[in-house]
């Protein structure tokens, strides 16, 4: 096994190499990462000042580029006055990892600045409950619906032409409809999640129920099955998996409709934590937001995925995900 | 090629015969009168099956062959209801039918199990779906599950089966369901030649056992006369019975039969009705003569 080539058509890893390049599938990212942030000569493209020297606008802590940085000190060895000093720096907007992974943490604990502000958790439980809605609603109506139009040609017919069209008009155009109805708070957010992910989830479900082998209802008409028994007992057990995968996919399609929905009305949720620390000029907060998201993504989505697993035993070979 | 010196496919012992007897005498369970199916597809109709007649009695096997694209599974799911006939109709027990039903069972050649269903659940599938309870339509399908020997796989998932295994399941749960009459559509097809056998072997042992009638298709010439009463030969292109042969081999079966002169009779008349001189053989005659060719000139110089 252990001389088995690393690039072999559609050849599952072993347990120990899928784990290694896991790793390093996170672990380049950060190394291209920390070797822009702490060498020197790679990028860089500012000078952080330490000494202001004779150079009236300078101040202590001023980013400058390197350039300019250049043509003052000239000016004043020429001109014999007192020279600037500084370092290699890379822009604000770029903070290294340790700073990242430092913000992580103290984004926590730091009080907003105003009493009217939220903490960074209850932030990010906002966004969550947001998501929530939105997604809950949208699958309500959208799961069943797309289930029945991939059943019934006439339910298909019936809507899928329209929902066609309307799932190319781009979500975040309803905003300020949305506002003017719903008003300023939740309710424009969670109907924007709601635009972006019911149509989707129509057509996607909709897909998927076709693609159940007509086979099995046609065995299980052979067996005295009425048409309800027909929908409940093949088509809606028949998918099930699949449409657990594809609302582990709509859900993330739904986190991407999060920050546009969150500007929208009263802005609100991680989103405003992230416009708030990067007005601030806070990019280590910014990034660290920035992560959360991506970190409650993933590992919400590994849940759903165990959990699959559990909910789905026939699906052994298949469910690899 | 030496002509075997057979027997008449006709000829039946006496013993055959007074079986052929018995069966005719017995209700028809499957009258199919002038049947006919017109697809239309996108390059015009397409004729795929042309007055059909046939009766099936009960406890009748009857075996379905004819070349490929002749009508079988046309036929067998016009039968079952899954197409509409175009013309004529079928009478199962004198009623008749419109739409698939549980009265007649089907077996299809692609597994067509519930993956979602353990065997035990998928076997308990019609007897649910008639309103018999849980309770009493489990002890039934497990009385199934034993009647083709899966009882130690009754929890399992269809996936975990072997592709013989999971055939004895669809037909556990088609008879489960309690048909008048079982089709099945080349079932034993994507098995291998030793399954396959085993398989032929179960099947008539639970026919023997129990009270259905079985319309199944082959093209398989040796299992078509194997397992058959009689056999329905259809023509192609369109679709239309070309003869109905009594198979004069007598019952139990057993493999050793395949080599008997009536075996072997009644394959040769199949053969010719499939394969008819002229036609196809014209083709594997030319194969064999440049095969022999071939040998004949490495063989001269040696001479
Ligand atoms: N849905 C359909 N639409 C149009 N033509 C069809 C359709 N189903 C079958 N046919 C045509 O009807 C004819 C009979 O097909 P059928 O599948 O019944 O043959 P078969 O004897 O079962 O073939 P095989 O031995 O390959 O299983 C073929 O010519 C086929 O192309
Ligand atoms: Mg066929």
């Amino acid at each position: 096994m252990t001389s088995a080539p690393w690039l072999a058509p559609r050849i599952a890893l072993s347990q120990q190499r899928e784990r290694v390049l896991t790793l390093l599938s996170f672990l380049l990212p950060l190394l291209i990462w920390a070797a822009v942030s702490y060498t020197p000569f790679i990028w860089h493209p500012n000078m952080e000042i330490t000494e202001p020297g004779s150079v009236n606008y300078f101040q202590e802590g001023m980013q400058i580029e390197r350039e300019t940085f250049q043509e003052e000190y000239n000016t004043q060895l020429e001109a014999g006055g007192e020279l600037p000093q500084g370092f290699r720096a890379n822009p604000v907007y770029l903070p290294a990892p340790h700073e990242v992974a430092i913000a992580f943490y103290t984004s926590f604990t730091t009080e907003p600045r105003r009493r009217s502000e939220q903490w960074l958790h209850e932030s990010l439980w906002h966004s969550i409950q947001i998501i929530f809605w939105g997604f809950t609603l949208s699958s309500i109506l959208g799961v069943p619906l797309g289930i029945l139009s991939g059943t019934f040609a006439a339910v298909s017919r019936l809507h899928e032409p329209f929902i066609e069209f309307f799932r190319y008009l781009p979500a975040p155009a309803f905003g300020a409809l949305a506002v003017a109805i719903l008003g300023i708070y939740d309710g424009p957010k969670i109907a924007i999640i709601f635009i972006g992910t019911f149509f989707q989830q129509v057509l996607v479900i909709s897909n998927t129920t076709r693609k159940l082998d007509i086979a099995l209802l046609e065995a299980a008409l052979t067996l005295g099955a009425n048409r309800r028994q027909l929908l409940f007992k093949v088509v809606i057990p028949g998918v099930l998996p699949q449409l657990y995968k594809d609302q582990r996919i709509l859900l993330g399609w739904a986190w991407t409709y999060l920050i546009v929905a969150e500007l929208i009305g009263t802005s609100s949720g991680i989103t405003w934590f992230i416009t708030q620390q990067a007005r601030y000029q806070n990019f280590d907060n910014v990034f660290a937001a920035i992560m959360m998201i991506g970190i409650i993504g993933l590992l919400s989505d590994l849940l759903l995925a165990r959990l699959g697993k559990r909910l789905f035993p026939w699906e052994r070979s298949s469910n690899k995900s | 090629m030496t002509k075997l010196d057979l027997p008449n496919y006709k000829d039946q012992s006496p013993e055959v015969k007074a079986r052929f007897d018995d069966l005719k005498q017995r209700d028809v369970i499957l009258d199919v009168k002038h049947l006919g199916k017109i697809f239309d597809s996108a390059k015009g109709p397409v004729t795929a099956l042309e007055d059909i007649n046939f009766q099936v009695h009960r406890r009748e096997f009857v075996t379905v062959i004819g070349p490929s694209g002749c009508g079988k599974s046309t036929l067998i799911r016009t039968l079952a209801g899954l197409e509409s006939a175009t013309s004529g109709e079928v009478l199962l027990e004198g009623a008749a039918v419109s739409g698939p039903g549980p009265d007649r069972g089907m077996v299809f050649q692609g597994y067509t199990l519930f993956p979602w269903l353990t065997v035990k659940k998928n076997v308990m599938f019609g007897l649910r779906n008639q309103g018999v309870s849980a309770v009493e339509a489990e002890s039934e399908a497990l009385e199934w599950i034993n009647l083709v020997g899966l009882e130690k796989f009754a929890e399992v998932y269809p996936d975990q089966l072997s592709g013989g295994m999971k055939q004895r399941v669809a037909i556990a749960r088609a008879l489960a369901a309690k048909p008048r009459i079982l089709l099945m559509d080349e079932p034993f097809g994507a098995l291998d030649a030793q399954t396959r056998s085993k398989m032929q072997a179960y099947l008539l042992e639970i026919w023997r056992h129990i009270d259905i009638t079985i319309l199944f298709i082959t093209h398989d010439l040796d299992e078509a006369i194997y397992l058959a009463d009689r056999i329905l030969v259809l023509d192609a292109h369109p679709g239309r019975v070309s003869e109905l042969i009594e198979v004069p081999v007598s019952r139990p079966r057993a493999p050793e039969q395949l080599l008997r002169p009536e075996f072997l009779a009644a394959r040769q008349r199949l053969d010719e009705l499939i394969h008819p001189p002229g036609q196809g053989d014209e083709e594997v005659g030319k194969l064999n003569m440049l095969r022999f060719a071939n040998v004949g000139e490495e063989v001269q110089p040696q001479n």
